[in-house]
């Protein structure tokens, strides 16, 4: 056990710690907050690169290092909680710890003239940490804990110009859906504890996700005959598919582009939305688990295959028909976390993996490049009002198309190609259908016909910033400009990796493939002659084109002059365009069906509630004030007055004997005298 | 060591009769710390007696010919009632620190109480318990005759006759004991060995039992107790609920129920269900909790919500007495300690935060003055104190209603269920006192006190942390006096009681 194994723990607690000493900060001390957000940062960055170098020399030994320590008793077990480090860990920790960092830096320009910049920073280095504990737990709950502070801080942050009531609705219901997808996590949670024993995922031997407890989860099974592992699996990718913005719980995430965009891009693009697809990867022993010998996919697996082919095209559908810069790229994301799911159902973690990792970078750069864009234009989203850029804000648009080529994935020289070209051959030669192939090509095609759209109307033509000024709102008449160099560097940074990372699990070289299986890559190029691999590539690398040129000729032939003009596309299909503007209509049908019902229940339970339980309620309250009253009653006249009664007739009848004594001798004799009387009268009866 | 309680505070009470005329600053700070000096004494006994077992303080021969003895000795429940009285003693000066009035008679008087009350937790004579027990009712007369207020004549005479009946019954009933054992000794621990008849002790107990209980408030004896405390000064309230009802809940235990063990047994035969005298007291107190909390919930005054409460939580206390086993009888020893402490911050809050300020006591007056914002101290005290009281955890009540509701689930199910409606009878009367008092109804015409109010002064305020911190402490750490509590009935002094009824 080494040193950086014992002491992983500290890559998630600096940023966690420098959130809480900025918490205390006072709102003017911007340099201080900032500082500590970004070194921290810095510092977990190194960590992770220690880990990850780690990870690298101890490759042979496919033994997963773990760290165990009991947290509490109840009964006679003890819960558990540890970390652990293995490939799939040190690969997220660089790059979480690497996307944050660039982000953090780049916020400094982004924020820069925010009044609540201390804030910023504190829920940025917070969410930053809880991300880091999702990477690095190896336990269930550690997971969960981490997941919902995860959780948690997404809320602050969209919600951080909580002014906007835009900002503070989709706050509530980013907060709300995922909280919806956790509830079946937190269920399969439970039911892995009550079938397990434990939620460590590696505890030598005996954790969950080991030999022995799969094959005890894998033997039983429950209803239509679906294995307990399947079940639970299914549960808990309920959660992953909430926070990883699914079908059908995706419409959270445009909504969330209501934040500043430096979040988008971290949080909503990079890492928390990827941080379902980590689940599903880490829990891919338990999604994968076979009863006997059969090689065909899990029900689990084919339930995260179609849910990710049906997000990979609709969610690229949705993209051709919005406006607003951070929106389609929004909808993009959600497509592409679509394709890593699927590509996690039909590939396994290391195709789904691969497209994480350049997808976090090329997105990230595509985001804060739409940032920088904004930025320049004056908090202006509408794609509509932009165009020209391309002359004012050269290091943005040439880092823009990088990312853009990337996430179409232009042959070869980009990272998207390689890691969606993974995903497409997987889903080519699964065993199961074929449609997820051709949905996923699909959405190939449409990726790279809505970024070629998207990029004609931001950087192409003239700019019609200066239409706005018909919206007496706009300060009219300002060029945009090039955003500070503490913004372009993380982009040019960004950029250069989105172009390289590729490289690292081409066909011929799978490094990164091997690296996540323990396996030693070897560089061949007959990968290349493998069946299949030529044709997918060549007829991925056509669609592409494809998409360009159809992305060409309905934006790029006619230059865009007017920001009222109707789009090309919805000239020819207006019916079919305002659907997909619309968002194919879901969050209209949630909120006439599930939305509506739950407000009838509400409403019912309301009345019943005013008049049922409460009148009941009333009812017994008054019961009771009526014994209250009797009792008083009781206390008073009878209680109190048979003292006071019992008190008065002592002295009264003391007054009575002293007359007695009144010291009159007169009144003695006249007693004394009728004493006499009698007794002489009674004797004389007596003696008869 | 522990004796010097008694001794500490009867030479205060002489010292301050020394002090020239008028000195009321000089009376305040040597009664502050006599009182002071008798809690440090007793914390530093209950520190070192961890174990909870019984020890001998003092034993010297008093009366030989009678077989009287001066005899002190202290286990861990006459330990957890000197700390409780030790803490109530320093912070009803603390409350009495605005008294004028013949400042050095009243801080004598209520030396010489405190003294006195120190000694009947201590005996280990019944002589001298019983003198020590008359000891308090004389300055509790005076404190409340000269002090006090709203019909105080009344209240004091009523306390005094009150006091003179139970002490009278408990007297005769020990003079039966002594005579029948043979007029040997007075020792605790002798009388509570020998074997009296079982015709005898089904007499006796009851005698001596609601001797006692008349002065823990025992239903219907308790009338002396609202009226008592309405009508006392605020120390003096505080001392009545705080430890002198706890002196008769004491005596319950320690004396009746040790002595005539088999009084408790079976009759048997049954009237209206009821098949001994164990039945009858805990329906006794059953009743007096629900009545109790019953009637403060119909109360005008702010004093009387108080001082029905205490009836209520007193009958918490026989309950758990009559419960007779270990966990039911350690919450009723911990429910002394804790209504000791919260009974003595609500007289605080109402009679020298709101009374002293406002002079009236009247709900609906008070209600206009809005003085949550006058006074917000008094409101938040009052409110914790409440909640104390309701039993939320974290304080003390919660642990000790926990143990004598369990206890008392184990022997008596039914009435369990019928405390559990007391409890929540409670929270109510809490919460409608506080609103009414601290809280302007919304559409009432706000009055604003004239002259306007003192602000909360520092001693107060020390008073009231104290009592509260005290609460919270035993209310998180319950174990520190259930651990000296529990080995205390391991003593031969409740042998007759584990070998009968004991369950």
């Amino acid at each position: 056990m080494t040193w950086i194994v014992q002491n992983l723990w500290l890559i998630p607690a600096l940023p966690i710690l420098a959130a809480g000493i900025s918490s205390l900060l006072k709102q003017k001390s911007r340099i201080s907050a900032a500082s500590l957000a970004i070194g921290s940062m810095a510092v977990s960055f190194l960590l992770s690169l220690c880990a990850f170098a780690h990870v690298l020399t101890n490759h042979e030994t496919d033994q997963v290092l773990t760290y165990n320590f009991g947290w509490f008793q109840f009964g006679n077990e003890w819960l558990k909680l540890g970390w652990m480090l293995d490939p799939l860990t040190a690969v997220m920790l660089v790059m979480v710890s690497f996307v944050g960092l660039l982000i953090f830096i780049y916020s400094t320009g982004y924020m820069e003239h925010d009044e609540n910049f201390t804030r910023f920073f504190c829920f940025l280095a917070l969410f930053a940490g809880a991300m880091l504990g999702v990477v690095i737990a190896n336990s269930l709950l550690l997971l969960y804990m981490c997941w919902e502070i995860v959780g948690l801080t997404s809320y602050l942050l969209i919600g951080f110009w909580y002014h906007k009531p835009e900002a503070a609705a989709a706050a509530k219901k980013a907060f709300i859906t995922t909280r919806i997808g956790d509830l079946g996590f937190l269920l399969g949670m439970v039911w892995l504890y009550t079938k397990s024993g434990t939620l460590l995922f590696y505890d030598n031997g005996a954790g969950c996700l080991e030999h022995s407890a799969l094959t005890h989860l894998v033997a039983q099974t429950t209803v239509y005959g679906l294995s307990i592992s399947a079940a639970i699996s299914i549960l808990v990718f309920c959660g992953a598919a909430g926070k990883s913005g699914q079908f059908p719980l995706h419409v959270w995430l445009p909504d969330a582009m209501e934040g500043p965009t430096p979040v988008s891009a971290l949080i909503h693009a990079a890492t928390m939305v990827a941080a379902g697809v980590f689940l599903v990867a880490r829990i891919y022993p338990l999604m994968s688990a076979h009863a006997g010998t059969s090689l065909s996919p899990t029900i689990a697996l084919q339930v995260v295959t179609w849910i990710g082919a049906i997000t990979a095209l609709f969610g690229a559908t949705i993209a051709v028909g919005q406006y607003d810069i951070k929106r389609i790229l929004a909808y993009s994301t959600v497509s592409q976390l679509g394709y890593m799911m699927m590509g996690l159902g039909v590939g396994g973690v290391a195709v789904g993996m691969f497209h994480l990792i350049t997808h976090a970078f090329f997105k990230a750069l595509l985001f804060l490049g739409a940032g920088s864009v904004i930025h320049g234009c004056h908090e202006e989203q509408d794609i509509r009002r932009m165009g020209g850029l391309r002359k004012f804000m050269p290091i943005t648009f040439a880092a823009y198309t990088v990312g853009m080529l990337a996430l179409c994935g232009f042959p070869f020289f980009f990272s998207g190609f390689w890691s969606k070209d993974a995903i497409l051959h997987a889903a080519h030669n699964w065993s199961i259908s074929q449609a997820p192939y051709y949905m996923g090509a699909i959405g190939a095609l449409l990726t790279a016909f809505y970024m070629t759209r998207q990029m004609y109307y931001v950087y192409a033509g003239s700019s019609r910033l200066s239409d706005a000024s018909d919206d007496s709102s706009h300060v009219a008449h300002r060029d945009p400009h090039e955003s500070p160099a503490v913004m372009t560097a993380p982009l040019v940074i960004l950029a250069t990796c989105a172009v390289l990372l590729g490289f690292v699990g081409t066909p011929a070289w799978p490094w990164f493939q091997s690296f996540l299986e323990g396996n030693q890559a070897n560089f061949t190029l007959a990968a290349f002659s493998e069946a299949g691999i030529i044709p997918v590539m060549l007829s991925s690398s056509l669609l592409v084109f494809i998409g360009l040129g159809l992305g060409w000729f309905f934006y790029g032939r006619t230059p865009i002059t007017s920001a009222s003009a109707p789009d090309n596309l919805g000239k020819l299909q207006p019916q079919i365009y305002s659907t997909l503007n619309r968002a194919y209509f879901v969050d209209a049908i949630y909120g006439a069906t599930i939305i509506r019902l739950n407000t009838a229940w509400s409403i019912l339970c309301d009345w019943m509630d005013r008049w049922v339980w409460n009148g009941a309620v009333q009812a017994v309250s008054y019961l009771v004030l009526a014994f209250a009253w009797l009792d008083h009653f009781i206390d008073t006249y009878i209680v109190n007055s048979s003292f006071d009664g019992g008190c008065e007739g002592v002295s009264r009848s003391g007054l009575l004997l002293g007359l007695l004594q009144a010291g009159r001798v007169q009144n003695y004799m006249r007693v004394i005298g009728c004493a006499l009387v009698a007794l002489t009268i009674f004797l004389l009866w007596g003696a008869k | 060591m522990l004796a010097g309680t008694i001794y500490i505070s009867f030479l205060g009470a002489a010292g301050l009769l020394l002090l020239p005329k008028g000195s009321v600053t000089a009376a305040r700070i040597l009664a502050l710390l006599t009182a002071i000096a008798g809690f440090a004494l007793a914390l530093t006994s209950f520190v070192h007696h961890r174990s909870g077992e019984l020890f001998t303080v003092t034993r010297v021969p008093w009366i030989p010919t009678l077989g009287i003895e001066y005899h002190l000795a202290a286990d861990g429940i006459s330990l957890t009632m000197i700390l409780l009285t030790g803490i109530i003693a320093i912070t009803g000066i603390l409350f009495s620190w605005n008294i004028v009035e013949r400042t050095k008679e009243f801080f004598a008087f209520y030396l010489l109480l405190i003294g006195a009350v120190y000694g009947v937790f201590l005996s280990y004579d019944l002589f001298l318990l019983f003198v020590f027990y008359e000891i308090v009712i004389i300055p509790k007369y005076f404190l409340i005759a000269i002090w006090g207020s709203t019909r105080r004549e009344y209240g004091a005479m009523k306390l005094a006759i009150y006091s003179f009946v139970g002490s009278t019954m408990v007297l005769i009933g020990l003079i039966a004991a002594y005579v029948v054992a043979g007029s040997k000794t007075t020792s605790l621990v002798d009388l509570a060995q020998y074997p009296f008849s079982l015709h005898f002790q089904m007499l006796a107990f009851p005698l001596v039992f609601v001797g006692f209980a008349i002065l823990a408030g025992l239903w219907p004896f308790h009338t002396w107790a609202p009226t008592g405390h309405v009508a006392a000064p605020t120390a003096a309230s505080m001392l009545l609920a705080g430890v002198v009802m706890k002196l008769g809940a004491y005596g319950c235990l320690r004396v009746a129920m040790t002595l005539f063990p088999l009084g408790l047994g079976p009759w048997g035969f049954h009237v209206l269900g009821l098949t001994s005298w164990r039945d009858v007291f805990a329906l006794l107190a059953v009743i007096g909790i629900i009545y109790g909390a019953l009637v403060a919930l119909v109360q005008k005054d702010f004093k009387f919500v108080i001082g029905y409460s205490s009836v209520s939580h007193m009958g918490f206390i026989l309950l758990g007495l009559m419960t007779l086993n270990q966990i039911g009888l350690t919450g009723a020893v911990l429910q002394m300690l804790s209504h000791g402490l919260l009974a003595g911050l609500m007289f605080a809050v109402v009679g020298r935060m709101v009374y002293a300020r406002t002079h009236t006591r009247e709900l609906a007056i008070l209600g206009p003055m809005n003085l949550w914002k006058i006074i917000p101290f008094a409101a938040v005290t009052f409110i914790v104190a409440g909640m104390a009281s309701m039993g939320l955890p974290g304080f003390s009540g919660f642990w000790a209603e926990l143990m004598i509701l369990t206890g008392a689930w184990r022997s008596y199910p039914a009435y369990a269920l019928c405390v559990g409606f007391g409890i929540i009878i409670g929270v109510v009367y809490i919460w409608r006192a506080m609103l009414k008092a601290f809280f302007a109804e919304t559409g009432v015409e706000l009055t604003s006190p004239q002259p306007s109010l003192p602000p909360i002064t520092l001693p107060e305020r020390l008073g009231a942390i104290i009592l509260i911190g005290a609460s919270i402490f035993v209310g998180v750490c319950p174990q520190v006096f259930q651990n000296i509590i529990i080995p205390a009935f391991n003593s031969p002094l409740f042998e007759g009681l584990r070998k009968g009824s004991w369950q």
